[in-house]
């Protein structure tokens, strides 16, 4: 049952994750798994970053220069009025998809990276 | 399940699938009935059974099944209880987030506000799918990662002391309290604004009474959420997101098909818009709509002088309708006109300050009238530039405050927790976002095509021969009618400005509007009835979980046995339902109209806290807790400030954005508290830093 007892502490973490640390010493493997830890999230910051500045563009954009697209259309419709309507959600859509697909990629080799240090 | 409770046993990949193709099967399955079902209701009403029938079955068919998925899924198990035992495939974790999500304002005023506000409406399309952005980069995985049960769980592991080991942290306490406290204002108005639809939508196509729909629609709620808690509801709620989504699509590719010759409302609509722009210029210089505009102008420049003249005024008004009504009795005219005096005579205002009060809302309401129709497409028309860019920035607001709200309402967030893993998390808010949009985009397409059918057919036939569904409609709510045509300057002919609709009719009224059998309008109301069930039964349980685990089980027992906190849990959810019951039976119009608000108070309280605690290890104990305060109390302030409704003032408005938009100031104003606070006080203990580091790393594969 999870349920009694408490969130384990990360300690308890880096343990399983160390799991098999055969050969090497263990400062030596903590370190490494470390710094591995390290590099995923600077990538995965970078990544939220991307996808967050894309996000604030396209609602942003949209609104604020709707009078502007007006204008233009796109198979019968004014472009803002479709920005504002389907556009900007299927491009929110898009990021998620996009998210999950590149953050799977990322953790991923990971695991690779951590089974090679291994 | 290991005992740290990170993980649940991680089934066999095998596993997993065959159970993704057991539930792929019932639902599979599940659907072909309801199709049988419809089918078989379409028979009967070729055979001549009445609507009221029909109405009642839809009603009762509906509300035993989700009853009946409740006691099938009925647990007393607390993992399944409170987060479904955390293996709800991604798929069927979107369906049943996208049910969780799409409430009875969604599902029934959507529509119509896009077909009464045209372009300003988009922002509630984008607001509310750009908000799964937020919940999909910042805070769902890492929810997900810490594996725990409530939203309050994260808040007070992270900001409390750090240490959770059953000691009780008065820290993490006051974090927990605060949050909780959160959640239960933000979901409240919001479960009672559901809670009345459901008696709304009961009353309307059964006849039954408002409070006895109220009272039945409660049942099927409790029922499945008292018996199965988060395991039941998600079932149940993907149940009812195939309603909803039968419900929605079939009127509306009907009406594509009518008017575009297109099955695809979402691409169709494109060809109809500029037609429909076309038969607006055409509108807006209409000598006879021009007439009739004229009269409301007169109308409201009437009210202008009585106001302008009070309390005389009012005296006046007062033996004037007792005039009219002595003169009509005297004459002894027909009696609907003596009726009509009479009625005049009663609603009159009791004295001037009344007077003062209504007399306001009437001019409005004919000055609103009084204005030629915008162009449905056009973003944000305006006579002056500024008062253009008013519009813009208040539609940004809104998108703003919508985004945030949605990614910090904890009704969706705690759904992060029932995925089997963290990519599962990911890929479920994928799938939320795009049942979502199956319904939202075809939103706009109902509108336009709503919008051309009404101006083309309905305006400019003459009044002996309105479509029945006006007729209906029109006499379905005598107190508030969602529809009203009155012939106002005399000439036999319907005009646009002598149409007045409210906003809710129009999803109901569609299969009508497209002349499609009863059959199609009770499943429309079946699925505005689904809508708002499976929210009220996210709320409800986000609601009675914050109270039992996180103040029960948290705070004052923490030695509570499993079996005694599910049934703590359990009579929470009873008692708080019936709460909420008891409140929206009686109609409580000012809670209704804060439900938009809910979305500024949650976006500013809670959503800071949650960002800065995975992405901001210096963040602290009491950079959370005055943040918290902070922004809550700032969006307070403001919403209290200039919503007239709160006794504000309208005028006082910072850089005119509307009180509903308060979190444009109260988010950023949470943020910066929660920054300030955070760097003036000693750093977070490493407890935190260490949950902080576990929440970031990868799950292992």
């Amino acid at each position: 049952m999870p349920t009694e007892s408490p969130i384990a502490p990360a300690p308890h973490d880096h343990d399983r994750d160390r799991g098999h640390d055969r050969d090497g010493d263990p400062q030596r493997q903590r370190a490494r798994l470390l710094a591995l830890r390290a590099a995923h999230w600077a990538r995965t910051r970078r990544l939220t970053g991307l996808l967050l500045a894309l996000w604030l563009a396209t609602g942003f954009g949209t609104v604020f220069f709707a009078r502007d697209l007006a204008h233009l259309s796109v198979f019968g419709w004014p472009l803002s009025f479709y920005l504002a309507a389907q556009g900007a959600s299927l491009i929110y859509l898009a990021i998620i998809g996009g998210y999950a697909w590149r953050m799977r990629l990322l953790d991923r080799a990971f695991a690779r990276q951590l089974r090679e240090a291994a | 399940m290991n005992a740290g409770g990170l993980k649940p046993a991680a089934p066999t990949p095998e596993k997993t699938r065959s159970y993704f193709r057991r539930l792929s099967r019932y639902y599979l399955w599940y659907t072909a009935c309801f199709g049988m079902f419809l089918a078989s209701l379409a028979i009967l009403e070729n055979e001549g059974m009445p609507r009221q029938w029909i109405g009642y079955l839809y009603m009762f068919a509906t509300i035993f099944l989700y009853a009946a998925i409740g006691v099938v899924s009925r647990t007393s198990n607390v993992s399944e209880y409170y987060v479904a035992g955390r293996r709800v495939p991604a798929l069927f974790n979107g369906m049943a987030t996208a049910a969780d999500w799409i409430s009875a304002a969604s599902f029934i005023s959507l529509a119509g506000t896009l077909y009464l506000h045209g372009f300003d409406a988009l922002a509630y399309v984008m607001g509310w799918t750009g908000g799964y952005c937020l919940v999909a980069l910042l805070i769902a995985p890492y929810l997900r990662k810490f594996a725990q049960y409530t939203v309050p769980d994260f808040l007070a592991a992270r900001y409390g002391g750090g240490v959770t080991d059953g000691r009780n942290d008065r820290r993490a306490n006051t974090v927990r309290a605060l949050a909780v406290g959160a959640t239960i204002v933000v979901s409240f108005t919001y479960v009672v604004a559901q809670i009345y639809a459901v008696g709304l939508i009961a009353s309307r196509f059964t006849g039954v009474d408002f409070s006895v729909g109220i009272f039945l629609g409660l049942a099927s709620i409790l029922v499945c959420s008292f018996l199965g808690g988060m395991r039941a509801i998600t079932w149940t709620q993907v149940a009812q997101y195939i309603i909803i989504l039968v419900a929605f699509l079939i009127p509306t590719i009907w009406l594509s098909m009518k008017f575009a010759g297109n099955p695809v409302p979402q691409v169709a609509y494109g060809s109809v818009l500029p037609k429909l722009a076309k038969r607006e210029a055409q509108l807006a210089i209409d000598p006879r709509e021009q007439e009739v505009r004229a009269r409301f102008q007169a109308r409201a420049d009437a009210y202008a002088r009585a106001l302008a003249h009070l309390p005389r005024s009012w005296q006046q008004g007062k033996v004037e309708a007792q005039r009219r009504l002595d003169a009509a009795r005297a004459r002894s005219a027909p009696l609907a006109e003596v009726r009509a005096a009479e009625r005049a005579l009663v609603a009159y205002p009791r004295n001037a300050d009344e007077a003062a009060h209504v007399w306001l809302e009437e001019r409005a309401a004919a000055l609103a009238r009084a204005q030629a129709p915008e162009p449905h497409a056009e973003p944000f028309p305006g006579k002056t530039r500024q008062e253009s860019d008013i519009r813009r920035n208040n539609f940004l607001a809104l998108v703003f405050c919508l985004m945030f709200g949605t990614a910090a309402l904890p009704h969706i967030l705690m759904r992060a927790y029932t995925t089997p893993s963290v990519h599962e998390t990911r890929v479920s808010v994928f799938w939320t976002l795009f049942f979502i949009l199956l319904i939202y985009l075809t939103m706009p397409a109902l509108a336009v095509l709503a919008k051309y059918d009404i101006y083309t057919s309905l305006v400019g036939s003459s009044f002996d021969k309105l479509p029945t569904w006006v007729s209906y409609w029109a006499s379905v709510d005598k107190a508030n009618p969602l529809i009203s045509i009155v012939d106002i300057n005399g000439d036999g002919i319907v005009q646009l400005a002598e149409i007045a609709i409210d906003g809710d009719v129009l999803t109901l009224a569609t299969p009508e509007i497209g002349g499609l059998p009863y059959v199609i309008s009770g499943l429309v109301a079946a699925g505005g009835l689904a809508a708002a069930l499976s929210t009220a039964d996210g709320l409800l349980l986000a609601i009675s979980n914050a109270l039992s685990h996180d103040i029960y089980y948290k705070i004052v027992d923490p030695h509570a046995s499993t079996q005694k906190r599910v049934t703590i849990s359990k009579l929470l959810l009873l008692a708080v339902a019936f709460i909420a019951a008891y409140v929206a039976s009686q109609k409580p119009a000012d809670i209704l109209s804060l439900v938009g608000a809910a979305f500024s108070l949650a976006g500013s309280t809670l959503f800071p806290a949650l960002v800065a605690g995975v992405f901001w290890k210096r963040a602290n104990h009491y950079g959370a807790v005055s943040g918290m305060v902070g922004g809550f109390l700032v969006c307070l302030y403001y919403m209290l400030h200039t919503n007239p409704i709160l006794g504000g003032d309208a005028s006082a408005t910072w850089f005119h954005i509307a009180p509903i938009s308060a979190g444009v100031y109260g988010v950023p104003a949470g943020m910066a508290i929660l920054v300030a606070v955070s760097l003036l006080t000693p750093a977070p203990a490493r407890a935190a830093e260490g949950l902080v580091e576990h929440i970031r790393a990868p799950e292992s594969l």
